[in-house]
Parts: C-alpha cells; sequence; structure tokens
C-alpha cells in the first residue's frame, strides 16, 4: 500500500495566525474564546454573545484587493494554504499533477447576507458583480489553486463538520490512485455573523454561558451546554512518502488511512448507539492496515454537546472496548471552538504536531467530567509514546462521519 | 449636486483604485482602462455599480461596453448628472 506523508502544515485559528502559534497557545491551555464587540450583537439581541473569531484578522494578512474579491472563508484558506505551501517548501514542478481538494460546510455565507442586505436597502442595481464567485461553495478550493497555480484539479468537500477530515480521507484516495503526486487538503469557516449565531442557537446547539466565553466550550465536563460558534482554516500538504523523499522533503506524520461512513439516522442528532461513527473508525483503521490495539491517542470530535460527546463515547466504546479508558483523548475544540468545515483540518493539523512531537495536546475547562463518559481525558500536554497511531474523528450534520489515521515516522 | 469634470475623473480613479490596486495617479485622461489599466470586466462591472452609487446617475447595461477609456466615462458622468 502507497504511504502518504504530511509535509507541510498551515493554519489561521482562534488561537494564533500560524501553526506554530496556535499549536503553542493549545499548550499554554490559552482560550480562543472571546465576546463579540460587534453592534450586531446588541441590535440583534443574540441569545449568544461570544464566539472563536481567528486571533489575526485576514485584514492584517493579506492584501486589500485580495480582501475585497474574496469571502472571509476563502480569505482564510488562502492564508493557511500558504503557510503550508511553504512550510512544505513549494512542492512538485508539475503543477497539473497537483491537486487541491478542500473543505468548507457552508461557504460565502457573508458575502451572501451582505449581497442581501445591500439589495433589500439599496436595489438589485448596488449588488456586486463578484457576489456569486465570491459566495460560492468552490471559492476556495478555486482560491488556493488559483493562487499557487496548481493545475490538477480543485475540488470541493462539503459535509458540514465532517467536511475538513474528509477533504483529508480524500486526499489519501486521490494520492493512492496515482492521480496526483501532492494533493492539499483542509478546510476553511468563517460564518461568525448574527443569522448562522440566531440559527444554531435557535436548534439549542450552542453554549449560552454568555458571563465566561473561555469557559464555555467544555467537552465532557458535566455542565457543558452547547458548542461555540469559531472561525479559521487549517491546510496540510499530503504527498506520497516516494514522492516526499526523491525531494528530501521534511515528513511530519504519516496519514495512514481515512474512512467516511453514514448515519441515515436524523439530520442533526447523532445515531445514539454510535454505529456510523465505529464503523468510521473501523473502516479508517483497516484502510491504515492498522487495528484498533494500535491507537494510543484520539483527537475527538467532541464540540461540547450534552448528547453529541455522549454519542462519540458509545461509539468510541463499541471500538475499542474498556480499553478506551487508556487511551489518551484530546478535545481540543475546548480552546478553539467549532469551526465547522474547518474544524476536522484544524483538529488533524493539531495531531500530526501531536504524532510529531509526542505530545497529546490539553483539554480545557474539564471540572467535572460526566461519569457517563469515562475516558483517559488529556487535561495538561502529556508525552506520547514514540510510536504514536492516533485518529481524528470528525461528525457533521447530515449524519456524516469522517476518521483519518495519523501515524509517527 | 453635480460634480465637475476634474471631481468626476478624481472620484473614479478612487474607485479604480479600490476595486483593482491600479494607482489613483494612473487613472487620467487617454488612458483605456482594458489596454492601458489593465481591468477585467467584472471588475468594470463592479466599479461601474460604484460609480452610479458615488455620482448619482444611472449607467445602462448597453453604455458600458462603450466606456472604453477614461474619458468616455468621465463625459458620460458629467452628462449624465445634467
Amino acid at each position: 500500500m502507497t504511504t502518504i506523508v504530511v509535509t507541510g502544515i498551515g493554519a489561521t485559528s482562534p488561537l494564533g495566525g500560524n501553526v506554530r502559534d496556535s499549536w503553542e497557545a493549545l499548550l499554554r491551555k490559552e482560550s480562543g474564546i472571546r465576546s463579540l464587540t460587534e453592534d450586531w450583537v446588541q441590535t440583534h439581541e443574540l441569545p449568544v454573545t461570544f464566539a472563536g473569531r481567528v486571533k489575526v484578522p485576514a485584514v492584517d494578512v493579506l492584501e486589500r484587493i485580495e480582501i475585497k474579491r474574496l469571502d472571509p472563508s476563502a480569505q482564510l484558506a488562502v492564508i493557511a494554504a500558504r503557510e503550508a505551501w511553504k512550510d512544505a517548501g513549494e512542492p512538485g514542478d508539475d503543477k497539473e499533477r497537483i491537486l487541491v481538494d478542500f473543505a468548507t460546510g457552508i461557504g460565502g455565507l457573508n458575502t451572501l447576507l451582505d449581497a442581501w442586505d445591500v439589495m433589500k436597502e439599496k436595489g438589485a442595481r448596488r449588488v456586486l458583480p463578484m457576489t456569486i464567485p465570491m459566495l460560492m461553495p468552490n471559492a476556495a478550493a478555486a482560491a488556493i489553486s488559483m493562487d499557487l497555480s496548481t493545475r490538477g484539479g480543485a475540488r470541493t468537500c462539503v459535509s458540514a463538520c465532517a467536511s475538513g477530515t474528509e477533504s483529508i480521507a480524500n486526499a489519501v484516495d486521490h494520492l493512492r490512485q496515482g492521480i496526483a503526486d501532492v494533493v492539499i487538503c483542509g478546510g476553511t469557516e468563517s460564518v461568525v455573523h448574527p443569522l448562522p449565531i440566531a440559527a444554531f442557537a435557535a436548534m439549542h446547539a450552542l453554549s449560552t454561558r454568555n458571563d465566561e466565553p473561555a469557559r464555555a466550550s467544555r467537552p465532557y465536563d458535566v455542565n457543558r451546554d452547547g458548542f461555540v460558534l469559531g472561525e479559521g482554516a487549517a491546510v496540510l500538504i499530503l504527498e506520497t512518502k516516494e514522492h516526499a523523499e526523491a525531494r528530501g522533503a521534511k515528513i511530519y506524520a504519516e496519514i495512514a488511512g481515512g474512512a467516511v461512513t453514514s448515519d441515515a439516522h436524523h439530520i442533526t442528532a447523532p445515531d445514539p448507539e454510535g454505529n456510523g461513527a465505529a464503523r468510521a473508525v473501523l473502516d479508517a483503521l483497516a484502510n491504515a492496515g492498522l487495528t484498533p490495539d494500535d491507537v494510543n491517542h484520539i483527537n475527538a470530535h467532541a464540540t461540547s454537546t450534552p448528547v453529541g460527546d455522549i454519542a462519540e463515547y458509545t461509539a468510541l466504546h463499541k471500538v475499542f472496548g474498556d480499553r478506551i479508558k487508556e487511551i489518551p483523548v484530546s478535545a481540543t475544540k475546548s480552546a478553539t471552538g467549532h469551526l465547522l468545515g474547518g474544524t476536522g483540518a484544524l483538529e488533524a493539523v493539531f495531531t500530526v504536531l501531536a504524532a510529531h512531537e509526542k505530545i497529546a495536546p490539553p483539554t480545557l475547562n474539564l471540572d467535572d467530567q460526566d461519569d457517563k463518559i469515562p475516558l483517559d481525558v488529556v487535561v495538561e500536554p502529556r508525552a506520547l509514546p514514540d510510536n504514536v497511531v492516533a485518529i481524528s474523528n470528525s461528525f457533521g450534520f447530515g449524519g456524516h462521519n469522517a476518521v483519518v489515521v495519523i501515524k509517527s515516522v | 449636486m453635480a460634480h465637475s469634470k476634474d471631481e468626476v475623473l478624481a472620484g473614479l480613479a478612487a474607485l479604480v483604485n479600490d476595486e483593482t490596486g491600479v494607482p489613483a495617479e494612473n487613472v487620467v485622461f487617454g488612458k483605456s482602462f482594458a489596454d492601458d489599466l489593465d481591468i477585467d470586466s467584472i471588475s468594470m462591472m463592479t466599479i461601474v455599480v460604484n460609480a452610479e452609487e458615488e455620482f448619482g446617475v444611472k449607467i445602462p447595461d448597453d453604455k458600458v461596453s462603450e466606456l472604453v477609456t477614461v474619458d468616455d466615462a468621465v463625459n458620460f458622468i458629467v452628462s449624465a448628472q445634467a
């Protein structure tokens, strides 16, 4: 089986404007969640007044023209892709053999809603011609492809909060099929806007801990009350080990395998039996030529919702049995919030670094662990063994389950 | 209030700069939007939408293709204000 390796990583997140800053802030147990200061929070009397905005705004990084031409979700994607591309040493001379497979959960929502506001206020003639190319969900993949002049296809993966992880699983498939030498994968999201906040709040999905934003995302804690909306993007450069070694690239870790399943149970609720999620873990491990016994670290989906955290535990118990109590689990959304379509990619970057640096990142805010979820939750950075085999899980509305297996080299 | 020709030129140059990054001082009489300033059609449409708002005029869609040079645009806007 062809070995797939990670040779470059990039991210812009609520914890930092690049991978290194985000990772170090995570290890220092910082939170990226803050009260929102925009006027619209009060204007619309939003029930939730905080979120995880990117630590370094895109306007501080990109050219003004890039800001004007790209939806915020694509802006963040380009920032992360440039970092990853540079980190990988700008691999591959044959741009037709470099493929983009990139994720978003929602797409150019800010552009869409801003344009609608303009149209309602000023009429159809004031709607700008760039509106459609900025709002289309493939805009981020297209922006990366255009920015890096890659011509091996620019695909978009959309499966709600599983999107980012699914994109990485897709990338492994593309490389094993031999249709590309290098794949730029990952995901982005930027929908910190009153409408999605109101909509997520309407379904009681969000934490309402308005007086303690940094303490709101608390996976596995008995007092968890919902997820915290985050924004950001993360990118991984994957290539075959052969291709990476031929050009003398540094290798962070292997993406040993990946898998995607669907619940066919409910549009938003996870299968309480965790069957689809368990199958995704087992399929990903089989795809990697590994077994549950090999796994020694988990970056869980763990959004901090009362129901979701238990459903994931049920699935993990199904796969690992009582050994699950011995596997260190990190729930990094406790620090970053939930980046929706970008979340799996950011967590994969963290897990790649966990495998590379042999350290499991901490979970914040676990004051009183839910006794129905008896996991070994990592609350302080913890050393991992030399041969790390980790899984990173993501699950999305629609019953999407995606898992990737990350292995140290 | 009607804008003078120089005011329209200055305002248009600012809109061009804002949309495309072309320096405002390059937007002068005698220049062609496409050939000299390298402005593509979608940017031109954006500039037109913004110019309508800035100068309080209507630039019909069938007129836009006739606005080849800076002179064409400034003259059209000045006359449309009248």
